[in-house]
């Protein structure tokens, strides 16, 4: 648990410093979803119904252009090979690495998403709901899209097919996400939603990382 | 860290290595006993660095197999992971973390109880150690890299051309290293294009036969 610990301190300290790259992800959440009242126009009517649905999206394409940090840097200056020799399970590795990606991007995307929702005129009533949503939805970001950062991580550029690769795998997050605040919106319980986007995160969990870790040893071949 | 901890041999046997259907080498065998160090000598391309990471079980052998005290390392690859310390080609510098950070991450996941200060002054980069790495020069760099076996108990050391872009200095400071590890019963197997002077290694020319 020590070892899993310093991998998730280390990763988080590393996405934190100068060029880590956090930053401009959440800058990215921030302006990409500007873009939308100015793209679509002061129609407070139309901005709140898409209001759920733009902000799930942006936190995927978010989460997405992340990714490739979870493990390239580390492939192309031979840190995995080192910390696929580490006293830990290779599973728990990338665990541990999803975890840190998780705390820099989708733990501040949940926290900034209340904020961005007021932009785009979404009941603040429902704003409890988003973000257990999004607290809930995120982390299933960060665990699938370490499938994709491992098998492409021997790829230069792979960015755009790790995107094409992971894209599909997200869509019961998106959907059940989206459908929740929608639910909180129009007066019904948000629950089933809630529930199945929970069990996402539960399969998530029980078999990324062992694709991933997986992947990672055929890369490291 | 005495002889009687690391009593144990590490060995190969019939060490066939198949990379992009050509076969790299055939047939290899050796045997390092406690103590003791294995020179991995041969032209480029002959296979020194595949034998080093079959060693340290990132790549299968197309045939043969390594045994640490007559045991397959096959059997539990992850105990075998737990008694060695790789140096690659690659230095594991993150440029953006300073000298001290960057092997104290190192130290930690190895469970040493080693301070960092006492591991980078092994490699005289002890006055360095609040510099960003990515100031570091690539003698530096390697140096930082190496500065993890100082701190390390692992008793298998496999290293990958470990004096490239290293000064006569630092050399010495490597090969003193690697001394002390074999005086408490450690083994080394190197990969190098170097004569260097480590007392009563074994050398194995690859690609010779």
């Amino acid at each position: 648990m020590n070892v899993f610990g310093a991998i998730v301190a280390r990763d988080t300290r590393l996405a934190l410093r100068q060029g880590g790259g956090s930053y401009w992800t959440l800058l990215f959440f921030v302006l990409t979803v500007t873009m939308f009242p100015l793209g679509v126009g002061p129609d407070l009517a139309l901005l709140s119904r898409i209001g759920a649905g733009v902000l799930w999206v942006t936190a995927l394409l978010a989460a997405m252009l992340s990714l490739d940090r979870m493990f390239q840097a580390d492939f192309e200056d031979g840190s995995l090979e080192l910390l696929s020799l580490a006293p830990l399970p290779l599973e728990l590795t990338v665990l541990a690495k999803a975890a840190a990606h998780w705390l820099t991007t989708g733990l501040p995307v949940t926290v900034l998403a209340p904020l961005l929702a007021l932009m785009l005129a979404v009941d603040p009533a429902a704003f409890p709901v988003l973000m257990l949503a999004m607290l809930i939805g995120t982390p299933i970001l960060s665990l699938i899209g370490s499938i994709g950062a491992a098998l492409t991580v021997g790829i230069r550029r792979g960015g755009v097919l790790l995107s094409l690769l992971v894209m599909p795998l997200y869509v019961p997050a998106l959907i059940f996400g989206v459908l929740a605040v929608q639910a909180a919106l129009d007066g019904l319980t948000p629950r089933p939603h809630l529930l199945l986007l929970g069990a996402d995160f539960l399969v998530a969990l029980a078999i990324t990382p062992w694709l991933a870790a997986a992947a990672l040893r055929l890369n490291l071949e | 860290m005495t002889a009687a901890t690391f009593a144990a041999t590490f060995e190969a046997r019939g060490l066939t290595c198949i990379r992009g259907e050509r076969v790299v080498f055939e047939n290899l065998a050796f045997s390092v006993a406690p103590g003791g160090a294995l020179l991995l000598r041969g032209a480029n391309g002959t296979g020194k660095s595949s034998l080093l990471r079959i060693c340290a079980g990132f790549l299968q052998p197309a045939g043969g197999e390594l045994r640490w005290n007559a045991a397959p390392v096959a059997g539990d690859l992850d105990a075998h992971r737990a008694r060695l310390a790789y140096v690659g080609h690659l230095d594991a510098v993150k440029p953006a973390f300073t000298v001290a950070e960057n092997v104290a991450f190192w130290l930690k996941l190895s469970g040493a109880g080693t301070r960092a200060e006492t591991a980078l002054s092994a490699l005289g980069l002890g006055h360095l150690a609040s510099l960003p790495a990515a100031y570091l020069s690539a003698g530096q760099r390697r140096r930082l890299n190496l500065a993890r076996l100082a701190g390390s108990a692992a008793p298998l050391w496999l290293l990958d051309e470990p004096t490239s872009s290293l000064d006569d200095a630092s050399s010495h400071a490597l090969l003193t290293l690697i001394e002390a590890h074999r005086a408490g019963g450690g083994m080394a197997v190197i990969a190098t294009h170097q004569d260097l002077a480590l007392t009563k290694a074994e050398t194995l020319r690859i690609g010779a036969q």
